[in-house]
């Protein structure tokens, strides 16, 4: 008897203080890919926030407490993710994670998220047509980068032939057919956009940049739109240097290359090729300065380059927690609608808003490579663009919006039909 | 914000009239570019041109000299005093010069200064002032490149400019060049007589540079089409129909040489596998990785020798061999040697050492592509017929996999460590019987067999990204090209390697890279199904051995 009661006293106590160290800090989960493809892109990602809390604990913590990292890898395994996600949620009991890359990694996690009621930071522009309750979007929307690209090609450039090339997934599909849209509605006519897709990791661009020299040689300034993905972009690059296709003649203007891609890459070809993101390295603001050196304090390298993901990291990061010290705790349905309205400083100069349909607003800028590496910004949209879930120029998503605050309450809400067409994503 | 600037520009302005009116004994030039410099470093990008241009009017050294510079992308300013200089990038920062003195003014950190931006309309811009200021320059090629620069540069009124240069040119190729800009000029006049004189140029001498100049003619003249110049429409739709007939004819040797330059790479990235694979019957899932081996060695040696990049390549190959080989070595004596005639095994332990191998290449350079330089020799286009222009580096890869291909042979055929190769290939216990050491012969065949994917490696940093993934995007290739070809036969790894090559480089503009993959795929694997051992099969004893 005497042992039992030992036996009860101990457990209770270690249960005690189990509950007690869970309770002097708030978990916040990292779910990005250390190993397998992706991790060339994503381990960046994962520092952003390691760089972050730890910042964030320095001056503080968060409501008295300190924030700890829960840092999990997916290997860049999509179902993984989804088994990472609920290990985060269920085990580690975290208040938050920031985490995924593609898109496929995002829609593996989103059923478990739902489920569980967590919430996801996503950073990284996407082909949107999609709103999730239990995720905030902090990367571009197609109209935050695809269709502003494209303007600025038609009105300023002069583009008279369209050229999408992409990688074979879902991202480059999805936009290239809102861009087909767009380009259709505005005029161009259908023998002067050519869609052309190749496979992951694809290294031999001869036969494609053959094409795209051909098509281009048709009288009207032509040029290259590319969704091409992840590393089968330096092949590419270094084709149309080899061929001398040069920017003044048909410039390419990427959605997928940034500081971080040509970082593994000669340039010296390159120069004057595009890239729309919402932030670049070479943004001129005191918030950038500050945040270009915390970072490379961080990692101890002074040649680490910045990318917009990372500034959506930090936007992300910043807004949960200013919406957690309103609110005062970390509860997910609490939080979440404390986040809507919230403005926090991006990296550019501007304010971020999070809009009710879990996407931000962002301004849009248009750089040119330079040989070192990094952007010449050579436009910058007048005002934040706010990121729009649904597209409005595929007939089946026009109608779609999505709100997350009474009376909608829904992420795919038909104003034509008046009903929550019940799609969860 | 805004207005502060311009106010400050004004007062830059005001500042620089002052000091006009003090230095009246200076020559006019000396302020006269004061003043455009001045203005540059707040100028919007319209206003850049306008200040371009006058640089360009001035066509004094210094200007010329600047505008060298802007392209460059080497004129930078002082933050602080908005001074503009020439800044030369060091590994211990930016060298600053001064701009009318050409004295160096002293090293900042990057900060200190910012680039004078461009754009690609006013680079084009920039580029075509300097061209017209260097048509008549003493160098022949710069000559050609000015000519070639206003050729794409659609300023009519440039023409005086060259018809001028034309008279005074003696060099015929120079010459060539120039009366092909002056024909592209006169195309742009109104002038119906010199449009039809540049038809006639073009129809003698057919350029697939001009097609799309000629398109763009014949679509301004749909617009207006009527009975006068019914005649040079028809004409410049001769000319695009010779272009195009040209174009369709070399399009098809284009296509071969694509197909064989990816079949050498094929090849490169195959041979290896067709030693280890072919000739010892082992499943080595982490051939790949020692190609990536071998791509990384040839970066490490650009960081060791930053001095002999041009070199670069020749230095690597016997370090990636070397490398390559020893990782080899150590894999088949520490791993494999304990799992022969166990396939399934061997594939299993393959394929982690693959993933292992690929890790620690990430912990160690980092999970980010490494920047591989690619050396001047090996950029650029030979061009054989205006139509038809090959580029040097993969011209340089095709030679390479064949000279590889040949000293493999003579390897293999010729000296003692390949009789001996070929000894315990075919039977085993015979040649172990005859004293030979097979345990050490197998040692020496995968590490051979390693090596030479070490090499491929360095011909592959010049085609793709060197990443810890470059392996893997080949593995399955690589098995493609060996079972096709004919498993244990060089010849076949080579006919293979330029069939899948060639094949695949003539789907592609039917059905699309995609497809192209997918087809090839499936004509191997029913090619496969017909004949087992592939293209090349070994016949007789050792293959009934081997089996």
């Amino acid at each position: 008897m005497h042992k039992l009661k030992i036996l009860v006293i101990t457990i209770t106590s270690v249960l005690l203080t189990y509950a007690s160290i869970a309770a002097d800090t708030i978990k916040v989960g990292v779910l990005h890919s250390l190993s397998g493809t992706m991790a060339i892109s994503e381990s960046t990602l994962k520092d952003t926030i390691l760089m972050m809390i730890d910042e964030q604990n320095k001056k503080g913590g968060l409501l008295g407490k300190k924030l700890e990292a829960v840092v999990v890898d997916p290997a860049s395994d999509w179902p993984l993710f989804a088994e990472k996600t609920r290990e985060l949620i269920e085990v580690h009991k975290v208040d938050v994670i920031f985490g995924c890359w593609t898109s496929v990694s995002r829609k593996s996690v989103l059923p478990v998220l739902e489920e569980l009621n967590g919430l996801l930071f996503y950073p990284v522009q996407y082909e949107g047509e999609e709103s999730s309750k239990n995720v905030f979007y902090t990367g571009a929307a197609p109209n935050q980068q695809a269709i502003p690209a494209v303007n600025y090609f038609m009105n300023e450039l002069g583009i008279k032939r369209w050229i999408l090339v992409g990688t074979d997934y879902v991202y480059p599909r999805t936009t290239n057919k809102i861009l087909e849209a767009y380009l259709l509605s505005k005029g161009v006519a259908k023998e002067d956009i050519m869609i052309n897709y190749t496979p992951f990791g694809h290294s031999d661009w001869q036969t494609i940049v053959a094409d795209i020299k051909a098509f281009g040689s048709a009288g009207k300034k032509t040029g290259v739109v590319s969704t091409i993905n992840g590393d089968a972009n330096v092949p590419f690059y270094k084709e149309l240097g080899t061929v001398g296709i040069d920017a003044t003649d048909i410039p390419v203007i990427a959605f997928s290359v940034g500081e971080e891609e040509l970082a593994g890459l000669d340039t010296g070809p390159l120069v004057g090729h595009l890239a729309a993101w919402n932030y670049f390295m070479s943004s001129e603001s005191e918030e950038n300065y500050a945040c270009i050196e915390a970072w490379h304090k961080f990692i101890g390298d002074d040649s680490r380059v910045t990318n917009d993901p990372m500034e959506a990291h930090v936007i992300g990061f910043n807004m949960w927690v200013k919406a957690v010290e309103n609110v005062g705790t970390t509860e997910v349905d609490v939080v979440r609608p404390a986040m809507y309205g919230l403005t926090v400083p991006n990296l550019t100069g501007g304010i971020a808003v999070m809009n009710t349909n879990h996407h931000l607003t962002k301004p849009v800028l248009i750089g040119e490579i330079l040989d070192d590496g990094q952007f010449e910004i050579v436009y910058e949209t007048p005002a934040g663009v706010i990121g729009d879930a649904w597209t409005d120029f595929l007939p089946d998503s026009s109608v779609l919006v999505a709100d997350w605050t009474p009376p909608i309450s829904c992420g795919n809400y038909n104003i034509k039909t008046g009903v929550c067409s019940g799609q969860n994503y | 914000m805004l207005n502060i600037g311009e106010d400050m520009n004004k007062f830059a302005k005001l500042l620089v009239i002052i000091f006009m009116f003090l230095n009246i004994n200076n020559d006019s030039f000396a302020q006269n570019i004061d003043e455009l410099l001045a203005a540059l470093p707040s100028a919007k990008f319209s206003e850049k041109e306008v200040l371009v241009s006058k640089l360009g009017d001035l066509k004094t050294e210094t200007s010329i000299k600047v505008l060298k510079s802007l392209e460059k992308g080497t004129l930078y300013f002082l933050r602080s005093s908005k001074k503009v200089i020439y800044a030369d990038k060091t590994e211990e920062g930016y060298i600053l010069t001064d701009i009318l003195t050409s004295e160096i003014i002293g090293k900042v950190k990057k900060k200190k200064i910012k680039r004078i931006s461009l754009n690609n309309k006013l680079r084009k811009f920039t580029r075509t002032i300097i061209a017209k200021s260097s048509l008549l320059s003493q160098k022949p090629h710069i000559r050609i490149h000015s000519a070639k620069v206003i050729f794409g540069s659609r300023s009519v009124e440039l023409l005086p400019i060259i018809n001028e240069a034309l008279k005074k040119e003696t060099n015929d190729k120079v010459k060539k060049q120039i009366e092909m800009t002056q024909a592209r000029l006169w195309l742009l006049t109104e002038d119906k007589k010199l449009q039809e004189q540049s038809l006639d140029y073009f129809s003698n001498n057919t350029d697939p540079k001009v097609q799309s100049v000629i398109n763009e003619f014949i679509q301004n003249l749909d617009t207006e089409k009527n009975d006068s110049n019914l005649l040079i429409y028809n004409k410049a739709i001769s000319v695009v129909k010779k272009i195009e007939s040209d174009i369709k004819f070399f399009k098809l040797i284009e296509n071969l040489f694509f197909g064989l330059s990816l079949g050498s790479i094929l090849f490169l990235a195959s041979v290896g596998l067709a030693i280890t694979f072919g000739v010892m019957g082992v499943i080595n899932l982490a051939h790949g990785e020692m190609i990536m081996i071998g791509a990384y060695t040839t970066y490490v040696t650009q960081l060791a020798f930053p001095n002999l990049i041009e070199y670069s390549l020749m230095i690597s190959l016997p370090f990636a061999f070397i490398v390559a080989g020893l990782v080899g070595i150590i894999i088949e004596r520490g791993v494999i040697r304990y799992l022969y005639g166990r396939p399934l095994e061997t594939l299993l332990a393959t394929f982690g050492i693959s993933l292992i191998l690929q890790q620690l290449v990430r912990s160690i350079f980092s999970p980010i592509n490494r920047p591989v330089i690619t050396p001047n020799w090996m950029s650029g286009m030979f061009e054989i017929h205006p139509a038809l222009s090959l580029s040097y580096g993969r011209l340089y890869i095709i030679i390479f996999s064949i000279t590889v291909f040949v000293a493999l042979l003579a390897i293999l055929s010729k000296t003692h460590v390949g009789i001996q190769i070929r000894a315990v290939m075919q039977n085993r216990s015979m040649a172990r019987a005859m004293g030979i050491k097979t345990g050490w012969i197998d040692s020496m065949t995968f590490g051979l067999g390693s090596g030479i994917a070490g090499i491929a490696g360095v011909a592959l940093s010049q085609i793709t990204n060197v990443g810890p993934n470059l392996g893997q995007n080949y593995i399955i290739d690589c098995f493609m090209v060996v079972v096709f070809g004919g498993v244990g036969n060089l010849w076949g790894t080579l006919t293979g390697a330029f069939l899948i090559g060639i094949g695949n480089k003539f789907l592609e503009p039917f059905s699309g890279a995609v497809l192209a993959k997918i087809i090839t795929l499936i004509f191997v694997i029913l090619f496969i199904q017909k004949r087992p051992r592939g293209m090349f099969a070994l016949k007789g004893r050792a293959s009934e051995i081997n089996q």
